[in-house]
């Protein structure tokens, strides 16, 4: 028997579509029956709390949690968001309700036997809740006491060798793509990116110095599949300098049938047989490509990497050898207003693992004394680009105006001489002037 | 600026404030310190360190207050 009555709850059951509601009554009622007999720290039925807050949040159409709150782990200034409900007295189980936020190994790569681990603590001293992952990419644990949050962070450091997520005012955790571990398009090792900046950046992380959020996200090629282009204030995006190669055996492979174009995807319906032109040459948003005679060619210098004609026929086409990538900077994705993609700011770079990727942070470092500078509080490093100008971040970053930079020609002219680069500067003669020109 | 000299003077400056409120966010205490935010990171990485100041977070924002002033984590949830 249900502790609070949720017919609201319930109706979301009723859909075709697998519901949280589900889940949690199932675990509601494995924590009432505890077959593990665990010495559960926080109350037994927070989650029958939980929903009948929930319940209660949707007859009322108001949230009925409050905002915030000085709970933490020592020394950190972010990773825990204290959570209180302001009906303690008819859900117990949830008047304290703090998220902690774990982490992510890169790429999300880990074992089976660490998340039992890190669901065996969760279930000991927190709600047993998990979202798995976040959408920065963390694994978040959903309530808990304050007394349990110490606990946790010892064992979490101490026990797993794992650290917790950016939250607040800080470096968020950064997250990668899978990148050279399963995928052959990735261009750089992410994993070693991603990784390596989060170690170095362990003060940004913890302890909040920003004026907001700040964002990293690491993609190995342009098809941007941890979309770091749509939401990181600064997004590494795998690219090549060079030729995209072409198998032209392969390609003719494709054209007759012999290979699925998608390596099969979308192969659920007869589509008919595959035709380049229409679904690979007509598609190019350049229209940088031809076939002709039984042969592809590529204009690469026309090509913008879109990866289309990559992801369709992978076996004939692959990214060019001389690898590295574009950073781009000032995208947000917040969930109200206001959302914006990045800008270009870095062409390429070559990504250097052994210099400990000096050229990446020399840009990094340079965007954040910026922006700790000049940012209004909570405001987004897209927002000051936009405040300030895209010459401004130029200027701040040490990098020359290039083409690329530009979006579209006479549309956004951000680009304006400086006195002290015009030959003579603003100071002319105008009777030297007049001699030419009447008035 | 000494540390010493520091703490003082942004204890005097949120003292003075704390009449109107008790959290602060980073860009206010670095206008107390008059320092760049990296170097007023330091001091205040310290203070909180030294238990004067502490940490308050919303998820999404960061603040800090002085120690004891406003709301404390054991009535936090009380109205």
């Amino acid at each position: 028997m249900a502790k609070h009555k949720t017919p609201l709850l319930d109706q979301l059951v009723s859909g075709p579509w697998p519901s949280f509601v589900d889940d949690m009554k199932q675990y509601a009622a494995a924590r009432a029956k505890n077959e593990k007999k665990i010495e559960y720290q926080i109350p037994v039925d927070v989650v029958d709390d939980l929903m009948g807050l929930l319940e209660l949040s949707y007859a009322d159409g108001t949230t009925h949690w409050k905002h915030g709150g000085i709970v933490g782990v020592f020394g950190y200034g972010g990773g825990v968001i204290g959570r209180y409900c302001d009906q303690p007295e008819t859900f117990p189980g949830v008047a304290h309700f703090h998220t902690m936020r774990v982490a992510q190994p890169a790429g999300k790569f880990y074992k089976s036997e660490y998340v039992r681990k890190l669901c065996d603590l969760w279930e000991f001293r927190g709600s047993g809740l998990t979202n798995m992952h976040g959408s920065t990419g963390d694994i978040i644990f959903l309530g808990t006491q304050t007394p349990q949050l110490e606990e946790i962070f010892y064992e979490l450091t101490h026990t797993m060798g794992q650290d917790l997520g950016g939250s607040g005012s800080n470096l968020r955790t950064p997250s990668d793509c899978i990148g050279q571990a399963r995928c052959e398009f990735a261009c750089y090792d992410t994993q070693d990116l991603c990784h390596t900046l989060t170690n170095d950046y362990q003060d940004e992380l913890h302890r909040p110095a920003f004026p907001y959020k700040f964002k990293f996200k690491f993609d190995g090629c342009p098809n941007c599949c941890v979309a770091s282009i749509a939401r990181a204030d600064i997004s590494f995006i795998g690219t090549w300098k060079d030729d995209i190669r072409i198998d032209q055996e392969a390609v003719a492979g494709y054209v007759s049938g012999k290979f699925k174009p998608n390596a099969g995807a979308h192969a659920g319906r007869d589509w008919g047989p595959f035709d380049i032109v229409k679904e690979v040459i007509d598609l190019c948003p350049t229209e940088c490509m031809k076939y002709e005679n039984g042969k592809l060619a590529i204009n690469n210098k026309e090509c913008t990497r879109c990866m289309h004609c990559i992801n369709v026929m992978p076996r004939a086409l692959r990214p060019g050898k001389e690898t590295g990538l574009s950073i781009l900077v000032g995208a947000k994705a917040p969930i109200l207003d206001g959302a914006q993609m990045g800008s270009l700011l870095v062409p390429f770079v070559e990504v250097n693992k052994e210099d400990g990727y000096q050229a990446i942070k020399d840009v990094i470092e340079a965007i954040w004394d910026w922006w700790m500078e000049e940012g209004k509080n909570r405001e987004r490093l897209g927002e000051l680009m936009k405040r300030q100008g895209f010459q401004k971040l130029l200027e701040v970053t040490g990098i020359k105006p290039v083409p690329q930079h530009v979006k579209e020609p006479r549309h956004n002219p951000y680009i304006f001489w400086k006195e002290d680069e015009v030959e003579g500067g603003w100071e002319r003669d105008v009777t030297e002037y007049r001699k030419h020109h009447q008035r | 600026m000494e540390y010493e000299e520091a703490k003082q003077k942004l204890i005097d400056g949120l003292t003075k404030k704390t009449k109107s409120k008790s959290k602060f966010y980073f860009s206010d205490l670095a206008d107390i310190l008059e320092m760049k935010p990296r170097d007023a990171k330091k001091i205040v990485n310290q203070m909180v360190t030294d238990g004067i100041l502490e940490f308050w977070s919303s998820g999404s924002t960061s603040m800090y207050g002085l120690k004891g002033m406003g709301k404390q984590a054991a009535a936090e949830h009380e109205a």
